[in-house]
């Protein structure tokens, strides 16, 4: 219970942070996005069909597990690596009576705040796009696992890397290249088998696929959901560890 | 009580910490002096379970220091060299939220901030964003974050780094009542005159070894209680004596002028290494 009210303190720090910069983090969440709705979704999206719905239709899950992904891994790595090796906050965390698995616990759900907050407009913004999906309680928990997942990555990258060039670089080199590449913009199907099996075994492209087959009817995709579930235990579990050793 | 048993620090080929064995007593404010590199922000960090020893063990009242540790966590509080404030919070908040992180119960948490924000005579300034603050302003409040709890040691690294000298006073007298309530004081320091204000024992540290040790007087007393500097064409010679009449003598003896002082924890650190604590 008491490690439970440390991840809490640690999430509500993150809430606290966000409520403070919110019009800031409002409009850098809303930009990228938009973006794409309007290059992707609006100028192609209802022209072209694709796997049998409209492009804007297809393509909106894609961003949104983008923007989860994005959302929840820049509001963990950037903040953590921050606030790590420049303000050095984090050490009020390392040296409170709560256990690592708290202080990443609560730094992940902050991330996944952040990460859902970022979906939800979008979310919004799509249907005022024109988009027709489904968004049940699946689709939530998938989602939120997404973020999730991501979140833990950030955690991971924070503690691992010495330098903010470094983290950049990890941003640039996996972060990047998993959103275009694992079918959020296009079906894996067109590429050549080596480079879609690749792909396949990154996380990104499961939780696109979960949450399109989610959004447009198509059923539970159980398989992608397990990995996704299966990805963020892992990552969650190498973030204590990093931290627990993290200097 | 603290027990520092043959601690050990490296990193790579280069030991910062070697073989640091201490008792610090409780009720004791104790400084770690020291140069840059010496090894005391080091042991700050080993204390405090934001870094992990080589080897050797550290004993807070008989319980094992680690970063699991959360028992021996609510003993001691913190307040780091650099400023880890939330700079984007008010004073307030950063206060409460040190407060949640050690359970402090609600009604206790606001007669606590309260209490502290007069003791580091900050009231007035409670719900400022901490980023509006001096660097002074922002210390007074680290050390009012690290006592929210009560804890019965509280650790400093190097407290007035780069505090101008009023500000800097103010930090120690913060501290002298603080150890009159009880609390028992380490700090690190690299100035000489902080370390024979306010402690009670010092240990010298250099290269990563424990060199001295005893109340700022024991020290003195092993070189000498009077210092004579004498400047010449490569800099400045200096000369301790047991008392004055001694360096009366000496100087009578000089074709030049010379600076007669009471000896100093800088003439212990150059007795002992031949080089001044800046160096």
């Amino acid at each position: 219970m008491n490690e439970m009210f440390g991840a809490y303190t640690v999430f509500y720090r993150e809430m606290m942070l966000l409520r403070k910069k919110l019009p800031g983090f409002f409009a850098g969440s809303i930009v990228g996005p938009l973006l794409y709705l309007m290059a992707f979704g609006w100028s192609l999206g209802r022209n072209i069909q694709l796997g049998g719905v409209t492009y804007l239709d297809f393509v909106v899950p894609g961003i949104l597990a983008v923007s989860a992904m994005n959302g929840s891994y820049n509001a963990t790595g950037a903040s953590l690596n921050i606030s790590r090796l420049y303000h050095r906050s984090f050490e009020e965390f390392l040296v409170a009576p709560i256990g690592v698995w708290s202080i990443v616990l609560g730094n992940v759900l902050g991330g996944c705040m952040r990460g859902l907050f970022s979906s939800a407009v979008i979310l919004i913004m799509s249907y005022l796009f024109g988009a027709h999906l489904q968004c049940n309680l699946y689709f939530i928990i998938t989602l939120f696992l997404t973020c999730f997942l991501f979140a833990s990555l950030g955690v991971v990258a924070a503690m691992v890397v010495n330098s903010h060039e470094e983290m950049a670089n990890f941003g640039t080199f996996v972060i990047l290249p998993m959103s275009f590449l694992c079918g959020t913009f296009f079906q894996l199907d067109v590429l050549p088998p080596i480079a879609s099996n690749i792909i396949m075994l990154l996380p990104l492209t499961h939780s696109a696929i979960a949450l399109r087959a989610i959004a447009l009817g198509a059923g539970f995709p159980l398989t992608s959901f397990l990995i996704v579930t299966v990805y963020s235990i892992v990552l969650f579990g190498f973030g204590i560890w990093v931290t627990y050793r993290v200097e | 009580m603290i027990e520092i048993c043959g601690l050990c620090k490296s990193y790579g080929q280069i030991k910062a910490l070697d073989h640091l064995s201490l008792t610090i007593n409780q009720g004791e404010v104790f400084g770690l002096l020291g140069p840059n590199g010496a090894g005391k922000t080091t042991t700050f960090r080993l204390l405090t379970t934001l870094a992990r020893p080589t080897a050797g063990k550290v004993f807070i009242s008989g319980q094992e220091v680690n970063r699991h540790s959360v028992k021996v966590k609510k003993e001691f509080g913190v307040v780091p060299q650099q400023l880890t404030l939330d700079s984007d919070l008010t004073a307030r908040e950063n206060l409460v939220l040190h407060g949640m992180l050690h359970k402090i119960p609600g009604r206790e948490m606001s007669i606590r901030i309260r209490e502290l924000l007069a003791l580091v005579e900050l009231e007035n300034r409670s719900q400022s964003p901490v980023n509006e603050f001096s660097g002074g302003m922002k210390r007074r409040l680290m050390i009012a974050r690290a006592m929210m709890q009560r804890p019965s040691i509280l650790f400093l690294d190097e407290p007035t780094a780069g505090l101008d000298p009023q500000v800097r006073r103010q930090i120690w007298d913060l501290l002298r009542r603080l150890n009159i309530q009880g609390v028992t004081v380490l700090l690190t320091t690299h100035y000489i005159e902080e370390a024979e204000q306010i402690c009670s024992r010092v240990g010298i540290l250099n290269q990563g070894k424990l060199i001295a040790l005893g109340t700022p007087d024991e020290l003195k007393a092993k070189v000498g209680k009077v210092v004579v500097e004498v400047p010449n064409q490569c800099g400045t010679e200096y000369r301790v004596f047991e008392n004055r009449e001694a360096a009366a003598r000496y100087i009578a003896e000089l074709d030049r002028d010379a600076l007669v002082r009471e000896s100093s924890l800088e003439d212990v650190f150059i007795e002992l290494t031949g080089r001044k604590v800046g160096e």
